[in-house]
């Protein structure tokens, strides 16, 4: 990249780069694609940080694991990450990160996109793979929105809120995500904001290091499109909403935290417990089906 | 940390303290580690970096506890601390308290 004059810019981290003198999460980041496109004060980086320093926390081999997004501002974290990573189409992260949990089931496979990838038009795979319980930790980042778009309302966008497919209000049901994954078979459900940045790495580090299908909802800030479209101020100012609105209630029943617009989020770990995964049952299925004609699969004879 | 009395022990007592680094040209402004810093270490600089934003800049080195958040909560990657040697907080914090009031 160089400027008018034809002087090199560089669009690297400026970090000195000794030993010493180096950001903790740059060898986790494709530092030539900095600075990101994220708009200022937008959440999706801050998710981004709780994602490195929790994957950094459960001590899991970097080479284990894959990161899948799909389409929108949400589903370029894959793009920025200094591992094996993959930014699929609009709705697909789940299937693309399902075909890559049982053709390797060494993986651990992360899907990281947003509300309208997830819930929307990717809503279907994202109920299977919980039916299934597959082996996959799908963090949403939730801003209420399609930001990349252009602020559309959503499957997630609160009653009243002012969406630009919504110019007098919401007037949709929203889902509220955590009970979607719940009641659909997930066996760890958590909900944060970005401002809860150490408990979303504490989680993401938890959620990781447990087989089967693993859901957290990060509500973020949006201030081009959705804080500005509502009058909600900066990502600052919604930083500050979420410190006075959320709620911490780990026995909460996700039956009953659906999201108002501008009311409490109630947020914290609601679902925690352990069940055999597709591919355990799958096996054990079929081990007792098919006796000694049955041929575990494990994915080495794949390369 | 401005005491409200100065602890008997301060002479012994060594907290963690950590050494702040800012890569000024990539923040983008948003303010969150000036907010949500739990020792008041930055301010907004005056200054615009190179993409017409304000940046932190460190007002009290000395006071940073190595809590990490600045590096946690910033979006854009561009804050980050690194472990210095504790230290003993008598000196700059009967300071800090001075100045406080
Ligand atoms: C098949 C298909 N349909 C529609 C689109 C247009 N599109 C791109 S991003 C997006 C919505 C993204 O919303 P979300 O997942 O919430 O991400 P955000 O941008 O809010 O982070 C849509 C509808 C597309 N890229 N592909
Ligand atoms: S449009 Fe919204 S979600 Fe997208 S980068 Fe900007 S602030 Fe973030
Ligand atoms: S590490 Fe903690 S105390 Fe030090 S500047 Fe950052 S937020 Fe403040
Ligand atoms: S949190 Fe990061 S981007 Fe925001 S003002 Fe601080 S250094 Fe800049
Ligand atoms: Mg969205």
């Amino acid at each position: 990249m160089s400027n008018s004059k034809g002087q090199i810019l560089s669009n690297k981290l400026e970090i000195p780069k000794s030993d010493e003198l180096k950001h903790p999460m740059e060898g986790y980041l494709r530092e030539e694609r900095f600075p990101h496109i994220w708009c200022s004060t937008c959440g999706i980086g801050t998710v981004l940080t709780g994602f490195i320093t929790g994957l950094q926390k459960s001590g899991l081999d970097r080479e284990k694991v894959a990161v899948v997004s799909g389409i929108g501002c949400s589903g370029r974290a894959a793009g920025y990450l200094r591992l094996d990573s993959f930014h699929s189409t609009h709705g697909r992260a789940i299937p693309f990160a399902t075909g890559l949990a049982l053709g390797n089931p060494e993986l651990k496979v992360v899907v990281i996109s947003g509300d309208g990838d997830i819930a929307a038009i990717g809503g279907n795979h994202f109920i299977h793979a919980a039916r299934r319980n597959m082996n996959l930790t799908v963090i949403c980042i939730n801003n209420f929105n399609y930001a990349m778009t252009g602020g559309q309302a959503g499957p997630t966008t609160p009653e009243e809120a002012n969406a630009s497919t919504a110019p007098f209000g919401c007037y949709e049901y929203p889902f509220n995500l955590p009970f979607l994954a719940e009641s659909s078979g997930a066996i760890y459900v958590a909900r944060w904001t970005s401002l809860h940045i150490r408990r979303v790495s504490n989680s993401i580090s938890e959620a990781l290091l447990k087989p089967g299908f693993s859901f957290i909802e990060v509500i973020a800030p949006c201030p081009t499109l959705y804080a500005r479209r509502n009058r909600l101020g900066s990502g600052l100012d919604l930083m500050k909403f979420y410190h006075d609105s959320a709620i911490i209630d780990h026995n909460a029943d996700t039956r009953d935290i659906d999201i108002g617009y501008q009311d409490r989020i109630t947020i914290g770990k609601f679902v925690d417990k352990d069940k055999p995964t597709f591919l355990e049952n799958k096996d054990n299925f079929l081990k007792k089906k098919l006796g000694d004609k049955f041929i575990q699969y494990t994915g080495q004879n794949w390369e | 940390m401005a005491y409200w009395r100065v602890p008997l022990d301060i002479k012994k007592v060594e907290v963690p303290h950590g050494n702040v680094h800012i890569d000024k040209e990539q923040c983008k402004g948003c303010k969150f580690c000036v907010e949500y810093c739990p020792r008041d270490v930055l301010e907004m600089s005056a200054e615009f970096n190179r993409k017409g934003y304000h940046y932190p800049v460190v007002l009290k080195q000395g006071a940073c506890v190595n809590c990490n958040l600045c590096e946690m909560i910033c979006p854009d990657f561009s804050i980050f601390v690194m472990e210095g040697k504790p230290r003993n907080p008598e000196a700059d914090e009967i300071i800090d308290r001075k100045d406080n009031q």
